[in-house]
């Protein structure tokens, strides 16, 4: 008997089969959507003429200082690509360069800003939903209505649950307003019911969710604690991830809204198979503790949850590209990013070796756009 | 999985003629509460009446997120005289050690000294199992070998642990769990590396502990389920902070294992650990090689639960990646999770791959050879 265990092999039904001779080297088409790229407050006083009398008072009286997350030091190396990044100021806090950056090259049709500024971490819920209101407003105001390529996502208070619905939906009159943000790293885990009136707004607004990495440093960033240093954070995105899509799944948050799609934003696309691997099998041994888990956990990630291209945290050769997608069973679940300004590829190189010119189609235009309904 | 054995079906199993295995995670339990009471002082049997165990967390007894059966173990490996699964050895020859063909059997004691608050008490019921796993099980059973447990959380007094060990052919490796009060690369571990590497041991890291962290780094979820897969995210940080300390540069003899926390994910871990090094090496100056490479000549892992794609050939390209020199074959017995290990493997690997997955990388690993 031949043995298999080498491994490597493309099969011949393999959606990324590899190129032959004379094939055109996949590579960017025009008219994509970037699902993923990040605007920059330049300070917390950009914010100031977006907040109301008494917290412009407070931000000003208490000296508060700007709200830069440790998950993205300034100065470090993953913050800005070289070429990215500005003279002065923040990478990503101009249009200008935005557009000679990225949308312009690439010949986007669309972008998603989805801002990182660290509004989350601060632990009044009165406090986060001003500063929320105001950088959803700041969005519009600055980006949106500045560039017609532009969408944006909701910035949620997730302090109060109350007050991130009805941020939702008075954003989401807006139809620029494509889907609402959260961080992977919160106060809880994301399946947990009390969360669940945001994803009922979500759904019933035609709103998938996006969990994009980062903390609000409410929790140690890791499962066994805080480590010491700021790749060690970075690396351990990948494990949060992975554990909200569990939560997300067994709390049966699909169950109760199937229409609800969930994107999974600077989230490393290598590990899901595996990770799903062992999901499933546990779920089947101790499926009676979630008996409304209604569909095998592989099903609702097929049908409801995506994954941004960038980082792709892989290695660079095509082989193991192949067998990746190919594990992954599905050509669906991936949608294109370059994750503006942050440095994860070089030159135009964000798609990775090895994908066939159908699946860059699905990636870069067919999967954005069946994801998020309010795209057009 | 969670199989039944009935009078009978060992015999008539296809794999009868079996060629040997090591299994590398059994759960040895204890028969009574007291039981390990002969091998601790007056004043630590005292005070384990008195005040118990004051864990990492918040249950006297069991744990905050209830099993999925009575001991998270095997419905028919009660052992015929009474006590809890896994606590008979006459049981264990019958039910596991025999009918496999079990030639190394790794013992794995859980809910010891491990995971508790008062290092002191910590550190005297580490010594008491290790006393016990020689008296009870592997001075009784040449098949079997001991795990060292360590009071995990007080290096020095676990690295004294391990230098009295030393050289004790009872014992095969020093053995921690994953989830500790801060990171395994951190300081406060290195004591217990520097020790298991001068004695020569491996250092297994076995899913679960306590260390009061929450389970995920965004707080508590609700389910067992959560739990069980969440040891592999825990398995996967430990493993990043082991790189990323330096651990595995300042201690290039040490060889650690992985034990049942899957291995699927190792190669994306190991990736992603790379490209973010490439990147942010700067900050680590100590970490002179890719990660990747670390991972590759110091860790192994246990296979059991082995992971189970829909197209089970997928696996191949996993181990491939992983290196098929690098998994050890293990049941978790008495376990609910068991891994049959007449099942495990799909079909069409090849006999060299075969005989290391199921016990060559253990014998040699564990110095038997």
């Amino acid at each position: 008997m031949q043995t298999q265990d080498g491994g490597g092999k493309a099969r011949p039904n393999d959606k990324t089969r590899k190129r032959e001779k004379g094939d055109v080297m996949a590579s960017l088409i025009a008219g994509g959507v970037d699902c993923d790229v990040h605007p920059a407050v330049p300070h917390l006083t950009s914010l100031l003429p977006y907040l109301n009398d008494y917290w412009r008072d407070q931000v000003t009286t208490r000296g508060m200082v700007d709200l830069v997350s440790q998950s993205y030091p300034k100065n470090s190396p993953i913050l800005a690509r070289p070429d990215w990044r500005p003279e002065k100021g923040k990478p990503g806090e101009s249009l200008e360069d935005m557009q000679r950056h990225v949308l312009d090259p690439f010949q986007l049709k669309l972008a998603i800003c989805n801002p990182l500024y660290g509004v989350q971490m601060v632990f009044s819920e009165d406090m986060q939903a001003a500063f929320c209101r105001a950088l959803n407003d700041w969005l519009v105001k600055e980006w949106l209505d500045r560039d017609p390529r532009l969408r944006g996502s909701i910035v949620i208070p997730t302090q109060s649950v109350e007050k991130a619905v009805a941020e939702i939906e008075r954003c989401a009159q807006d139809r620029r307003f494509v889907q609402v943000l959260m961080l992977v790293m919160g106060d809880t885990p994301l399946g947990k019911r009390a969360l669940w009136p945001i994803y009922e707004a979500a759904e019933r607004l035609d709103l998938p969710v996006g969990i994009h990495a980062g903390s609000a440093y409410h929790n140690p960033p890791t499962a066994v604690g805080w480590g010491s240093y700021h790749i060690e954070d970075y690396v351990g995105q990948a494990q949060a991830f992975q554990t909200q899509l569990t939560s997300l799944i067994v709390e049966g948050v699909f169950a109760k809204y199937p229409r609800l799609k969930m994107v999974m934003l600077e989230s490393g696309v290598s590990w899901i198979s595996p990770y799903l691997w062992r999901l499933h099998k546990f779920w089947r041994g101790v499926r009676m503790e979630t008996p409304w888990v209604d569909r095998a956990p592989l099903e609702i990630v097929r049908s409801n949850i995506r994954f941004s291209l960038q980082p792709f945290d892989a290695p660079p050769d095509e082989a193991t590209l192949i067998r990746l997608f190919d594990h992954m069973q599905s050509d669906e679940l991936v949608l294109f990013s370059t994750d503006y300004p942050h440095w994860q590829f070089d030159g135009q190189d964000a798609l990775p070796e090895g994908l066939s010119p159908d699946l860059v189609r699905k990636i870069m235009i067919d999967n954005p756009h069946a994801t998020y309904p309010r795209l057009i | 999985m969670n199989i039944q054995f009935r009078e009978g079906t060992e015999a008539a199993s296809p794999l009868t003629a079996k060629t040997a295995i090591a299994d590398c995670d059994i759960h040895p339990a204890r028969a009574t509460r007291t039981e390990l009471y002969p091998y601790l002082a007056k004043r630590w049997q005292h005070h384990l009446e008195i005040y118990g165990v004051h864990a990492y967390q918040g249950m006297m007894e069991g744990p905050p997120y209830p099993k999925a059966q009575p001991n998270a173990s095997r419905r028919d490996a009660y052992p015929p005289e009474g006590g809890p699964q896994g606590s008979s050895l006459s049981f264990m020859q019958k039910q596991l050690l025999d009918p496999n063909n079990v030639q190394l059997g790794v013992l794995n004691p859980l809910n010891t000294g491990q995971g508790i608050r008062n290092h002191e008490l910590s550190a005297a019921l580490c010594s008491a199992i290790n006393d016990w796993q020689i008296d009870k099980w592997t001075s009784k059973d040449k098949r079997l070998k001991a795990s060292i447990v360590v009071g995990n959380e007080d290096g020095p007094s676990a690295a004294a642990e391990i230098r009295e060990r030393a050289g004790d052919k009872n014992f095969v490796q020093v053995l921690l769990l994953s989830r500790n009060v801060e990171p395994l690369g951190q300081r406060r571990y290195w004591p217990i590396y520097q020790a298991a590497e001068e004695a020569g041991l491996p250092v297994g890291v076995h899913a679960f502990g306590f260390g009061g962290n929450p389970i995920t780094p965004s707080g508590w979820p609700s389910y067992y389920i959560e739990e069980m897969v969440g040891h592999s995210q825990c398995q996967q940080s430990a493993l990043a902070s082991l790189v990323l300390e330096g651990v595995f540069e300042r201690f290039p003899k040490l060889k650690m294992v992985m034990i049942e926390a899957g291995f699927g994910w190792a190669p994306s871990l190991a990736w992603r650990l790379d490209k973010a090094w490439q990147r942010l090496r700067s900050e680590v100056p100590h970490v002179k090689r890719p990660p990747s490479e670390y991972i590759r000549e110091q860790v192994w892992w246990t296979t059991q639960p082995m992971e189970d794609p829909e197209r089970r050939e997928d696996l191949f390209d996993v181990i491939k990646w992983i290196g098929w020199d690098r998994l050890l074959f293990a049941t978790d017995y008495p376990h609910w999770d068991y891994d049959e290990p007449s099942r495990v493997l799909p079909a069409g690997v090849s006999e060299a791959n075969r005989e290391a997955f199921y016990l060559g990388n253990a014998r040699k690993l564990y110095g038997l050879d």
